[in-house]
């Protein structure tokens, strides 16, 4: 399965990628795959400060529903607004269009506690 | 490919109704209610003749299935035949025809017939006081757990705490929340059962009531349930039993005898009403003596032979129906019970859960049995042998629907993977119930051989596969 | 029983198959301690006819509505059901089926809940309706608890013209979520507007207004809507006779975000009050819509481009999102909600004006008869739309005297206020299928025992 290089992942399938400060946070391809036709994303609101782990937004498919958690703490300064009229962005381009929210990483130190992109395709290899 | 819409049958000016024309002086109400109060554009309702009508619904019903149709094996949902007297003493017009503030000596017939289902209703459960009022399960959970959070409340007690197995149907936790009442949800052990340890783990001084149903939604009876009601009223919490699987245990076994303290009935599955394509239903809860106080207002009762409704119920949890419940359901109940007799009951049990074990028996080697464990009126089996063919559990339930029967409870538990939840009821016989087998067998064959048939399904129906996706991402829900 | 097919043969095949020697051994897993040992004490089981003659003879002991003129409301109506409709819903294929899990086995009740939905928008001036809940008393308790939810605030206005049965209802369902409600007092059979516009602030979730109210007046709701356009986020709850609305404006025109009732006037009988339906409906808002309860049925297409209708937007519901869900509610009153459709479609766009002018016509009719009458006091004026609240004034006798002495005379006089209120007098209710005749009789009669 697909897992591009240089993003940081969490145990919950959401995958983070830090430039200058700012983690832009999505699901990971297997996630989406899980989930099936994703119908709607619940975003927050810009400016919203969350704690790392905190939930911040929920996806939702026909059928199932799953929360979102944020993999570091920090303040939203972006939302992806074409998830509101296309979620299924989320589906056909899990790193790419379908990314949910933007971060300001408050402590760029718990990126450690993240996987990088060898130790998620061994995480995935063991979930199957 | 569905039928138009009733309104596009319109054509100006048609009308289906006749009513008698205006016989007293005419009045004009915009001259006498306030401004702005009377209608100035007419609802834009169709303009259909009463054939127009009578067609349209009848060619809908014909897109229709139901149990009168074929077997109808969900799962929890316990799908048995709706005997047909009792739709005709529903419609007796002296029992159908009253008005809910009638004075109660002109109803005396109706309460009387209540009375007598509620005395039922409290023998096979074993309970000692019930109120007919909640008008479908999931209200009967709902007060089922506001008796709980009335009794706690009156006692001093402050408990929020409802544990709920993983197994659960999820009208639990969410009658939980409506309560107002904090989940917490334990794991089923590798048997299908509740765990002991976890159990253990969750009970504290804050525990209000463990929702259990009893056999679980694996179909598995908790055979260790003495020991989890004494875990539980131990702890100072209560035992609520949801009834949606009481087709498995009448004459069997009675939730009071287990120590329950609350439980709710589903008439509309134990008791034969007719679902009605969803509704209407209802969810009678029945309470050990030491909650009865806080039953919702009004209960019925006795009074030297004179029926009446107790409106004065201090302690009671409110009322939470504008009238009385769903009275057409309960008549339909009452009128079952009557015709199975103590031991038709016993006997309606015995075969649904003789239909049940067979059907598991004919197709475990086919489709995975997750849990092996003994089961009553329903089991469960999973998909997941056919999913690594690429073939998903709804491909197998459409498919069922091309072969004119309906599919089984998918994807529910949600401990099962890929799971079908079969529970086939005490009324097929067995021709039935082999073609239900053979049409499984036929469809995993067919996912080896012909995966794309499956994969494709259903072919046969009006419509062909729906886009959900489609529905949910961009709602039409009127025209 | 009867209701069993299998022969003791073929009992005897599957026992084999399953390789148990008897039935009971299915039953090991149940521990001894709590097996049940006795036979039930309920009555043998009895045929069809014995069944028959056994109800029949209890059901003789009822006086039903055919034995008066009966002129009972207060939020269940007798209004006249079209033939069409008994004959469309013993069909089985609609009233044996479940709740339509499989679509492509269940458009006839699918699209049926869509029309349903849709007719309920064209009534009520909405733009969403879901397919119907448990009753007009609950739906409201649903649409508080929605409204808190969705403004975050905690308090709830329940005028006391509100239907006393649905003040408990709301408050049983919106107590465990601590809604703080507070009653708006009553100025002859209208609310207290000052009263009304004092309380609302920025705390207010909602304010729930009855159109017509429980005394059969109608609230003037642009003054009410405009008072809560001051406090800009408070909903605006309607809970609307749907039968009054081919009368009246539509909830939706006074700005109404969400709109419930009893569904039970379009074509459904009194039945001793249930089943019943709820109906909700709420303004056309996304955000409004995430937190609807109940079932909601879409239009979508199949794999070949063909229209068709399944459940939708199902993640809001109990079995997908358990504690989180929007509420608890499972069925809908799916059959009730498809006499309403039939009802609806029946009367179509002109019936349903046609059905309400001739219930306001009669009940005018009658009103102004008694507000000739010494004695009695019509406390609506001329607000009214189907009921009026009736006082008794001569000295010594009660309403209940009334009511019982009108009953002797074949007449259900009307609803005894004293029964659900501090108020005293006759809540009397007059619907489409009242003659003139009768409604002479009434007064008549009503003179004489004023008179005695």
């Amino acid at each position: 399965m697909e897992v591009p290089e240089g993003l940081c992942f969490t145990e919950d399938h959401e995958w983070l990628k830090v430039e200058d400060g700012v983690g832009t946070i999505g699901i990971t391809n297997f996630a989406q795959e899980e989930l099936g036709d994703i119908v709607f994303v619940e975003l927050p609101e810009l400016e919203e400060e969350f704690a790392q782990h905190d939930n911040f937004g929920v996806i939702e498919s026909v059928k199932a529903v799953s929360d979102l958690y944020l993999p570091v703490s920090g303040e939203i300064c972006a939302i992806n607004e074409d998830l509101l009229d296309s979620p299924e962005l989320v589906n056909e381009d899990p790193y790419g269009e379908g990314w949910i929210v933007k971060v300001k990483l408050s402590d760029e130190a718990e990126l450690e506690e993240l996987m990088n992109t060898e130790e998620y395709r061994e995480f995935l290899k063991e979930e199957a | 490919m569905a039928k138009p819409l009733i309104k596009e049958y319109g054509s100006p000016g048609r009308k289906g109704y006749s009513l008698p024309e205006v016989d007293v002086p005419e009045k004009d109400p915009e001259e006498a209610l306030p401004e702005g109060t009377i209608r100035q554009e007419k609802p834009d309702l169709p303009e259909a003749s009463e054939v127009d009508v009578v067609r349209h619904y009848t060619s809908l019903s014909n897109m229709n299935y139901g149990v009168d149709s074929g077997i109808y094996p969900l799962g929890s949902c316990t799908m048995k035949y709706n005997p047909k007297i009792n739709e005709d003493v529903a419609r007796m017009p002296n029992l159908a025809n009253i008005h809910p503030y009638q004075p109660e000596e002109q109803v005396q017939g109706s309460l009387e017939l209540l009375y007598e289902l509620k005395e039922y209703l409290a023998e096979i459960s074993g309970m000692d006081e019930v109120s007919l009022q909640p008008a479908s399960g999931a209200h009967g959970e709902y007060v089922g757990l506001m008796i709980i959070r009335k009794y706690f409340e009156k006692k001093g007690e402050e408990r929020s705490k409802v544990i709920v197995p993983d197994s659960a149907h999820g009208t639990n936790p969410a009658s939980a929340t409506m309560a107002g009442l904090d989940v917490v949800e334990i794991e089923s052990n590798e048997r299908g059962m509740v765990d002991i340890e976890s159990l253990k783990e969750a009970v504290d001084d804050d525990v209000a009531a463990l929702m259990l149903t009893n056999p679980n939604t694996l179909g598995i009876f908790e055979k260790d349930i003495c020991q989890i009601q004494q875990i539980i009223h131990d702890a100072g919490g209560l035992l609520y039993y949801d009834g949606a699987n009481m087709n498995a245990v009448l004459g069997y076994a009675r939730p009071g005898d287990m120590e329950f303290d609350v439980i709710h009935y589903n008439l509309h599955k134990t008791f034969s009403t007719p679902h009605g394509g969803g509704g209407p239903g209802s969810g009678p809860v029945a309470v050990k003596s030491k909650l009865a106080p806080f039953l919702p207002a009004p209960v019925l009762k006795k009074e030297e032979e004179k029926y009446c409704w107790d409106f004065d119920r201090p302690d009671s949890l409110g009322k939470i129906h504008a009238f009385y419940g769903n009275y057409g359901v309960m008549l339909r109940a009452y009128s079952y019970i009557r015709t199975a007799g103590a031991e038709g009951l016993k006997e309606i049990t015995e075969n649904a859960v003789l239909n049940a074990n067979y059907m598991k028996e004919k197709l475990k080697d086919t489709y995975e049995l997750p849990f092996a464990s003994d089961s009553l009126h329903e089991f469960v089996l999973s998909g997941s042998r056919q999913k690594k063919e690429g073939i998903s559990t709804v491909n197998i339930a459409k498919r069922l629907l091309d072969y004119e029967q309906y599919a089984p409870t998918i994807y529910f538990p949600l401990i099962v993977k890929e799971a079908l939840m079969v529970e086939p009821t005490e009324t097929e016989n067995l021709a039935s119930l082999d073609r239900f087998i053979e049409t499984m067998k036929k469809i995993a064959r067919e996912i080896e051989e012909t995966p794309e048939v499956v994969e494709n399904a259903p072919h046969n129906t009006v419509v062909r596969k729906l886009d959900e996706a489609q529905a949910a991402r961009n709602p039409d829900l009127r025209w | 029983m009867r209701y069993i097919s299998n022969t003791p043969p073929e009992k005897e095949e599957m026992l084999q198959a399953i390789g148990v020697e008897e039935v009971t051994d299915l039953f090991q897993a149940i521990p001894e301690e709590v097996k049940f040992e006795r036979p039930f004490d309920i009555p043998a089981g009895l045929s069809e006819l014995e069944l028959k003659n056994l109800v029949t003879d209890k059901a003789e002991q009822n006086l039903d509505l055919s034995n008066f003129s009966s002129y009972l409301g207060a939020g269940s109506y007798d209004h006249y059901i079209p033939a069409i409709i008994d004959h469309m819903i013993v069909r089985s294929e609609f009233y044996t089926a479940y709740t339509p899990y499989q679509a492509e086995l269940s458009q006839g009740t699918l699209q049926a809940m869509y029309e349903y939905q849709s007719m309920i928008c064209e009534l009520t001036g909405m733009g969403i309706s879901n397919a119907s809940l448990l009753d007009g008393a609950s739906a409201l308790g649903e649409a508080v608890i929605m409204a808190r939810r969705h403004t975050r605030k905690e308090k709830v206005l329940l005028p006391e013209t509100l239907h006393p049965s649905y003040r408990e209802v709301a408050k049983t369902y919106g107590e465990p979520h601590g809604i703080d409600f507070k009653a708006i007092e009553q100025e002859g059979t209208v609310t207290d507007y000052a009263s009304l516009a004092e309380e609302i602030d920025d705390d207010t979730a909602a304010v729930v207004i009855q159109y017509p109210n429980f005394y059969g007046s109608i609230e003037d709701m642009k003054k009410i809507a405009a008072e809560i356009d001051r406090a800009a986020k408070a909903l605006l709850i309607v809970v609307a006779n749907p039968i009054a609305l081919g009368l009246l404006t539509p909830p939706g025109e006074f700005g109404a975000d969400i709109v419930v009732g009893e569904g039970q006037p379009l074509g459904n009988a009194t039945n001793y009050g249930g089943p019943n339906l709820g109906y909700m409906a709420i303004k056309d808002d996304r955000r409004l819509l995430r937190q609807l309860p109940g079932r909601l049925v879409g239009k979508t297409e199949d794999v070949e481009g063909n229209t068709g209708y399944v459940m939708t937007m199902q993640t809001r519901e109990q079995h997908i999102r358990r504690e989180k869900a929007t509420s608890n509610i499972c069925t809908n009153e799916a059959l009730n909600a498809l006499m309403a459709a039939i009802y609806m479609a029946t009367m179509g766009k002109e019936g349903i004006g046609e059905v309400a002018n001739l219930c306001y016509q009669k009940t005018a009719y009658l009103a102004e008869k008694l507000q000739n009458l010494a004695g009695v006091k019509v406390m609506n004026g001329d607000n009214y739309f189907n009921e009026i609240w009736l006082q008794i004034e001569k000295e010594n006798l009660t309403a209940e005297e009334v009511q019982t002495q009108m009953c002797e005379r074949d007449i259900l006089a009307g609803v005894n206020l004293a029964r659900l209120t501090d108020n005293k007098g006759l809540l009397v209710c007059v619907t489409e299928k009242k003659t003139r005749q009768e409604l002479d009789d009434y007064v008549s009669n009503l003179e004489v025992v004023l008179d005695g």
